[in-house]
């Protein structure tokens, strides 16, 4: 299976902020995401986001936030993570930019805890309103785990 | 003008034609439908987080109880992520074997689609005349798994086993019959007045609108944008076969319901094929994997085109014979999320004609 990945080399030339991993992923900081995210849509094409969830990673003490970008016309990909503090996880929307982001990014709120500035409607959607927490977190506590 | 006051309506969550338990709470006036707030995780189970306490294996049985409807598609698009992952080459014999089922499922999925459509918009013969074929997939799909709807056969790796003596010849009786099924359908349903005038120009979705919200599936393709995965960048053995990406032109219910009816078409070509193809495949259906998976310490992410749209896997490993983080991109879920937008402006009765048209599965919604 080959894999089709946006011109990584070209990007990394144009924006000096961003880190290219050896899977020709980028890691962009949270505070760029969105002016990197409009440049990415504009000028590559990658019009179409189909993927966007987080992971935590407790002991770095950080979330990552992952966008899988594609586009409709070149047929080529590309994976985007931001870390964000764990003590205070606040993002921009990328509402703005792909209305993809809507639900993906409510069920990241949900269920990661997330806070995305500039949502339209950013509540619970999975879970009940009630709820308390946010279960994939690594230190969620419940009951009936198979630890 | 006269004003009228707005009122609000619940639509499910008990109601038969949300295919489930959903919730769409409808603000109306008078029958127009002003705004519309969709509720899910009526069937939230946690998945995504059960999958971290199950080693890599363990996690194949979850994902048929997402879209239990086309399981084969979401057992394939996870173990295909872990392969990836690992490095591990797939058996020519267990990739055919993975074509044929997997295309299988989509038909199960689609006749069902199609059939429920009929139903939903009142017609009951062409929701009976699809679920006869449907049996006949399921029958074949149990022959082959030992299950009807939660098949788990793909292995990482290959498939769990390979095909029961006669059983390709049963699967090449049932594609010859199958186009003469459909022209049924067509002059059933598609033809039909009634049916035609309830979802010709209703719930129109322009192209532009459905990339911009990652739409994807028939829902996507019925607006016109050419985006299947198989053929954009295929997975698997699919740039073997020689089909084509049925579009509509409006995007309105009746292209998405008619996109599938004409997919099906596609995967009996496909499965044609590689009946032909996999006579000539000899050898085994499982690669050489080690008893405990440990895939080294990385990320990646795999789409494959399943019945409702694209579905994606995020796993992370770190190290462990478990996976740290399974995410799923499912593509009903992503595809109800412009449902409001679709809704407004139509009438009540239409709520219905709509909903069915995205063609969604709860268990994949809510996950």
């Amino acid at each position: 299976m080959k894999e089709k990945i946006a011109p990584v080399e070209e990007i990394k030339q144009k924006f000096g902020y961003i880190e290219v991993d050896e899977q020709k992923a980028v890691n962009v900081p949270a505070g760029k995401l969105l002016e990197f995210m409009q440049a990415l849509k504009d000028e590559y094409e990658l019009d179409f986001l189909t993927n966007l969830t987080a992971v935590d990673y407790p002991e770095e003490n950080k979330f990552e936030v992952v966008y899988n970008l594609t586009s409709t016309t070149k047929a080529y990909g590309l994976m985007v993570r931001t870390g964000v503090d764990r003590e205070n996880p606040v993002l921009p929307s990328v509402f703005p930019i792909w209305g993809g982001a809507n639900w993906q990014e409510r069920e990241v709120y949900d269920l990661m805890g997330i806070v995305f500035t500039g949502h339209p409607n950013l509540k619970r959607i999975l879970l009940d309103d009630k709820f308390e927490g946010h279960p994939l977190r690594k230190d969620f506590q419940w009951e009936g785990g198979r630890e | 003008m006269l004003r009228t006051q707005e009122y609000f309506l619940n639509f499910g969550p008990q109601h038969p034609s949300t295919h489930g338990v959903f919730q769409i709470i409808l603000t109306l006036d008078g029958e127009r439908i002003v705004k519309a707030e969709p509720v899910c995780g009526y069937l939230h189970r946690g998945i995504e987080k059960l999958a971290e306490s199950r080693t890599y294996t363990q996690v194949i049985p979850y994902t048929d109880r997402m879209d239990y409807l086309a399981a084969m598609l979401q057992n394939l698009g996870y173990v295909q992520a872990v392969e990836k992952l690992m490095g591990i080459e797939v058996p020519e014999r267990a990739e055919y074997l993975r074509i044929i089922s997997g295309e299988l499922s989509r038909l199960a999925s689609h006749l069902l689609a199609t059939g429920v459509y009929a139903l939903d918009i009142g017609g009951f013969t062409g929701f009976l005349l699809c679920f006869r074929e449907r049996e006949r997939v399921m029958d074949l799909l149990e022959e082959l798994t030992g299950s009807r709807m939660t098949l788990s056969y793909a292995r990482i790796g290959g498939v769990a086993d390979d095909a029961p003596e006669g059983w390709l010849d049963k699967v090449k009786k049932l594609m010859d019959d199958m186009p003469g099924y459909i022209d049924e359908y067509n002059g059933l349903i598609t033809g039909n007045e009634i049916f035609q005038a309830r979802t010709k120009f209703v719930g129109q979705l322009t192209p532009e609108t459905a990339i911009n919200y990652s739409l994807s599936g028939p829902v996507l393709r019925a607006s016109g944008v050419n985006y299947d995965l198989r053929k954009v960048r295929p997975y698997g053995i699919y740039d073997r076969f020689d089909f084509e990406v049925p579009l509509g032109e409006n995007g309105d219910c009746f292209d998405r319901f008619y996109c599938r009816v004409r997919e099906m078409q596609q995967s009996v070509r496909i499965i044609q094929q590689a009946i032909e193809q996999i006579k000539e495949v000899d050898g085994p259906v499982i690669a050489k994997v080690p008893k405990v998976l440990k895939p080294p310490k990385s990320d990646v992410y795999h789409e494959i085109e399943s019945a409702k749209g694209i579905i994606g896997y995020y796993v992370v490993s770190d190290g462990s014979n478990k996976p740290y983080r399974v995410h799923v991109r499912r593509p009903s879920f992503i595809n109800l999320g412009y449902l409001d937008e679709m809704l407004r402006g139509y009438l009540i009765a239409d709520v219905v004609a709509i909903l069915g048209s995205i063609d969604i599965v709860l268990g994949e919604v809510d996950c």
